[in-house]
């Protein structure tokens, strides 16, 4: 409710008046006689309640919600709005050559296009009306002055009627958007560019929804479908506007029909370059189109990839072969050349057995030698024969371990008992063990 | 309140929504036409469409046409039925129904015993009061249909506030039946007042408004507060003697025994059913005539015994006639004041709906009751007044186009008691202002009656500027009677009122008026307890300060008050407890 203006004046603040905040409380609403009643719940005051008390608004949070809802709605009203500043060249056309005009431009719906609705064209309309009837400017004293209205009126009989209106818009050229030229493609911007062309192209189309030209990162799925649906684009573009004026019947019907031919054939010829026309379009497109050369490469990497693997495989294992026989001979060559050193060795063994042999035999005999062959005095040559054929006969029958045994404990030693002692000791031994009969090495042991 | 029961209505969008008033005599349909109600005439031209069905040879007739056949066809035409939906026989008044098909007792309900099919030996089906409804509707429906060439789906419906929770299901199923949504039920006089505010020139005021239906059976009268477009209804009473059948009748017993007195040896024609019939009819007729022109006729062809009648009547003498009847009516809405607690002073508009509203006496009748500043909007005192027979069924269809793009739900839970049912503030909270002599005056700022929570903003001019003191008091009036005192001129700053120009209007007509007052009654405000002072300093000579009272819903006020295009200001609240 809009504030009451009482003209009555205020009372003038007494003397010494205080109160905090100028404020000063001192009775309560009379709280008895409020009563309960109800509201009739009518009318767009109660429904503002109604929406205050669900929502537990203030009035003026409510006072708020309301400005910004009406504020939208105004917008939305505005949006249709048509508002173009008129060119002077197009309001000194004339109405005959109607063909070449730009129905959209002359009712200011130049920025719509063929995207205008029928409400639109209608509004349009009216206010070129309101503003270019011929009836205004013989008010301004402009008689006869009727052009442009014709023009307008031409406009709108071409745009309200749907099949003069796709006509029109099949040659509107004002729609057309150019393809990018090279020059526009290097600074990037290809998806950008080119979606605008196919944007206006798709316009032409008899089915819809139109699939998008998308961007770098769309999937080789959609860019597929854009390009089949492109280039089986099935487009209701004509040229019939583009006729020449067919003679009227009561004239040569002949030549009536020479012209209709020749229209029909001309409609033909310009449908087929617009079809080329496209058509080169789309492949100047694909052809700059990375999107299609990176499917194409990751197509073929996907077929090459057994392939390589395969030879991967091969090479693997030709590798492992030929390490594995390196390994084989040089281990073969290791076994040889140990072998060789082994026998090199044995043979030195054995050559050094043998001296030891040889020379413990040598002890054996000359510790015998030392004993003076176990006799008294110069000892006989028989004495000395029998005692070195047991010499021998123990040394043949011992082997080299026992001889150096029996060397190591004859060496040294010179008394002739000690000398004896170990000989006689080695006997009995040789005899306990078998290896001597009993009576064999007398010589030693007496 | 709304359509409990029936089946889910139609998506909000798919709507097609009309306003019906569905009276006991007479129903209307209204559209809403460029955010302008208008009231559709049906195939017959009608825009009071008779709520009468009549059956003839199978073939249903309604409205104008079913209403003539009440001569020749009675018992199969069904009239006055809309108030016995939902009751009981024992609590009906067939009285009405005297002269169509009778209404009998049937269970629970009422019904009527109609041929509505064709053919002689074909029973006589027995038809309860909603199938009535139903069938009626059903063509109120179609009708509308026709003319707007959408199917209607939706609709509002006025009822009397009498109507209780019973007789609203009965009308709600009713409509359901005939496949109509009810999107909701609202009283009568409040969509009377409603089809006034919605006018573009309305000013949304606190004001105190009478609406008096006066219809064809009955006339209820209904007062209303006004409070920032939220109405409340204060009181209502309800009469079933003094309506446009009473009217009827006294033109009846006139030309009955004007025709008797001119046929010497003729039957009395009010004594045969059909002559009755006639009579009645014509009789209304010449009622409607003399609401607009000074004289009109009267005249039946075989109005009894094969003797055709024929007569004229003028205003005057219809008016001397029918004194009771007018004087009755006046009673009635003094009373309904009365009942209000409030005086004639208090009311601020009479509203006049219905078709016995064209009546110029009834209205002129009123103006003699209330004070000269109270405004009778009725066709014979003013001429903006809208046609009191289309108020209900326009408020009907505003209402219809507000809600029409809410779900059911939506409106039934905004209809519900926990938002409407809320307090009313007892006193009126003012200011303080002093009047021409320096004395201290009240100012109302809220009214009494004012449903919170609720916002009201004055300006109050500051001629002298400086430092001002706004005092906030509750008020109260009373009435305040002056014994006339000839010579002496009326003191016109006594009278301690807001408007001056009314005022000095009152003055005038009490010295206008033929007959002599004998005292000469004014509403005075009273200024009762403080409730707050405020100081706001520096105000410029000749400023305005806009005061600022919003009472919340716990009767808790903040006031604030700062210069008209001045900064900060003061504010402060008072707690309710």
């Amino acid at each position: 409710m809009e504030a009451t203006v009482i003209p009555l004046p205020l009372p003038a603040l007494p003397e010494g008046w205080e109160a905090e905040n100028n404020f000063k409380a001192i009775g309560k609403i009379t709280q008895e006689g409020a009563t309960q009643r109800t509201l009739e719940p009518v009318g767009p005051y109660f429904l503002a309640h109604a929406r205050r008390a669900r929502h537990k608004r203030t009035f003026s949070e409510d006072d708020r919600i309301q400005a910004q809802e009406r504020a939208k709605k105004v917008e939305d009203n505005d949006e249709g709005e048509i508002s173009e500043p008129e060119d002077a060249m197009m309001l000194q056309r004339d109405a005959k050559d109607w063909k070449s005009q730009d129905h959209y431009k002359v009712l200011g719906l130049s920025k719509y296009r063929h995207k205008a609705t029928e409400e639109q064209i209608k509004r349009a309309h009216r206010k070129k009306v309101l503003k270019h009837h011929p009836d205004k400017k013989a008010a301004a004293g402009r008689a006869d002055d009727d052009n442009f209205f014709k023009c307008i009126q031409k406009a709108t009989e071409v745009l309200l009627d749907p099949t003069k209106r796709r006509q029109f818009d099949s040659v509107d050229e004002e729609a057309d958007v150019e393809p990018p030229t090279k020059k526009q493609l290097v600074k990037g911007n290809f998806y950008k560019l080119w979606s605008h062309v196919f944007k206006s192209e798709a316009r032409f189309s008899k089915e819809h929804p139109v699939p998008t030209f998308g961007d770098d990162k769309s999937t080789k799925e959609d860019v597929e479908n854009f390009y089949n649906f492109w280039y089986n684009f099935d487009s209701w573009r004509s040229f019939e506007y583009l006729d020449e004026d067919v003679p009227d019947d009561n004239e040569n019907r002949d030549q009536k029909r020479h012209m209709e031919r020749k229209n029909a054939n001309a409609r033909k010829k310009k449908k087929a370059e617009d079809n080329t026309r496209l058509r080169k379009l789309l492949d100047d497109c694909s052809a700059g189109d990375e999107r299609i050369k990176r499917f194409r490469q990751e197509a073929s990497a996907a077929k090459n990839k057994k392939r390589f693997e395969r030879e991967a495989a091969e090479k693997q294992a030709a590798e492992d072969a030929r390490l594995k026989k390196e390994a084989e001979e040089k281990a073969a060559k290791e076994a040889e050349e140990k072998a060789k050193t082994d026998r090199e060795a044995n043979k030195k063994a054995k050559d050094a057995a043998k001296n030891a042999v040889k020379k413990n035999k040598r002890v054996l005999r000359g510790s015998i030698k030392d004993a003076n062959y176990f006799a008294e005095g110069d000892a006989s040559a028989a004495t000395i024969d029998s005692v070195l054929g047991d010499v021998e006969l123990v040394q043949a029958n011992i082997d080299p371990d026992e001889i150096a045994a029996l060397a190591a404990k004859l060496n040294g030693l010179t008394v002739a008992g000690e000398i004896k002692g170990v000989w006689k000791e080695e006997v009995e031994r040789l005899v306990a063990a078998g290896k001597l009969k009993e009576g064999e090495g007398k010589s030693l042991v007496a | 309140m709304s359509d409990s029961g029936a089946k889910s209505g139609p998506e909000p969008s798919e709507r097609t929504t009309i306003g019906i008033t569905f009276g006991n005599s007479n129903s209307s349909i209204a559209y809403l036409v460029d955010d302008k109600p208008e009231v559709i005439a049906n195939e017959d031209g009608d825009r009071q469409i008779p709520t009468i069905l009549s059956y003839v040879d199978g073939e249903e007739y309604y409205g104008q046409q079913a209403k003539n056949f009440l001569v020749r066809n009675p018992q199969n035409t069904v009239a006055y039925f809309r108030d016995f939906l939902g009751k009981e026989f024992k609590a009906i008044d067939p009285t009405h129904n005297h002269a169509s098909s009778h209404p009998q007792e049937s269970g629970e309900t009422v019904s009527f015993t109609i041929k509505d099919k064709a053919g002689e030996e074909e029973a006589a089906s027995t038809l309860a009061v909603s199938e009535v409804a139903t069938r009626y509707l059903r063509r109120l429906v179609s009708a509308a249909t026709e003319y707007l060439g959408k199917k209607v789906t939706s609709a509002v419906i006025t009822i009397p506030t009498n109507f209780n929770d019973k007789q609203k299901a009965a009308l709600v199923a009713a409509a359901a039946a005939a496949d109509l949504e009810v999107l909701q039920l609202i009283s009568e006089p409040v969509a009377a007042v409603l089809a006034y505010d919605a006018r573009p020139e309305a000013k949304i005021e606190d004001k105190v408004i009478v609406v008096a239906e006066l219809g064809g059976t009955r006339s209820d009268v209904a007062v209303v507060a006004s409070r920032g477009g939220m109405y409340t209804v204060l009181a209502t009473v309800h009469d079933y003697e003094f309506a446009g059948v009473a009217l009827d009748k006294v033109l009846m017993d006139h030309f009955a025994k004007d025709f008797m007195k001119k046929n010497s040896g003729a039957a009395d024609p009010r004594e045969n059913a059909r002559n009755l019939a006639k009579l009645r009819l014509e009789a209304e007729a010449t009622k409607r005539a003399l609401s607009l022109g000074a004289n009109a006729s009267f005249s039946v062809e075989s109005l009894a015994d094969g003797i055709d009648f024929a007569s004229t009547i003028n205003r005057l003498r219809y008016e001397t006639i029918a004194r009771a009847v007018f004087e009755g009516l006046n009673r009635l809405v003094e009373s309904a004041v009365k009942k209000a607690g409030l005086d004639v002073l208090d009311v601020d508009e009479v509203i006049l709906s219905g078709g016995t509203s064209h009546t110029p006496r009834i209205a002129a009748n009123l103006g003699n009751i209330f004070p000269q500043k109270t405004r009778i909007l009725a066709p014979a005192t003013d001429v903006t007044a809208i046609n009191p027979s289309e108020l209900q069924a326009r408020g009907a269809a505003l209402q219809a186009s507000l809600i029409q793009d809410y779900e059911a739900e939506d409106i039934d839970q905004s209809t519900h008691a926990a938002v409407t049912t809320v307090p009313h503030v007892a006193n009126a909270i003012g200011v303080i202002s002093l009047n021409e002599a320096g004395e201290e005056v009240f100012v109302p700022v809220v009214q009494p009656e004012t449903a919170v929570p609720a916002r009201r903003t004055v300006h109050v001019s500051a001629p002298n500027g400086g430092d001002v003191l706004i005092k906030v008091v509750e008020g109260n009036t009373h009435i305040k009677v002056t014994k006339p005192e000839p010579k002496v001129k009326e003191d016109e700053s006594k009278a301690a009122k807001v408007e001056d120009a009314d005022d000095s209007d009152e003055d005038d007509s009490d010295f206008s008026d033929e007959e002599e007052e004998e005292e000469k009654r004014e509403k005075v405000w009273k200024i009762g307890s403080t409730l707050a002072e405020a100081a706001l300093k520096g105000v410029k000579k000749g400023g305005k300060v806009e005061v600022s009272i919003t009472v919340g819903s716990d009767l808790s006020v903040i006031v604030t008050a700062r210069e008209v295009g001045g900064k900060g200001g003061v504010r402060g609240t008072l707690t309710s407890a």
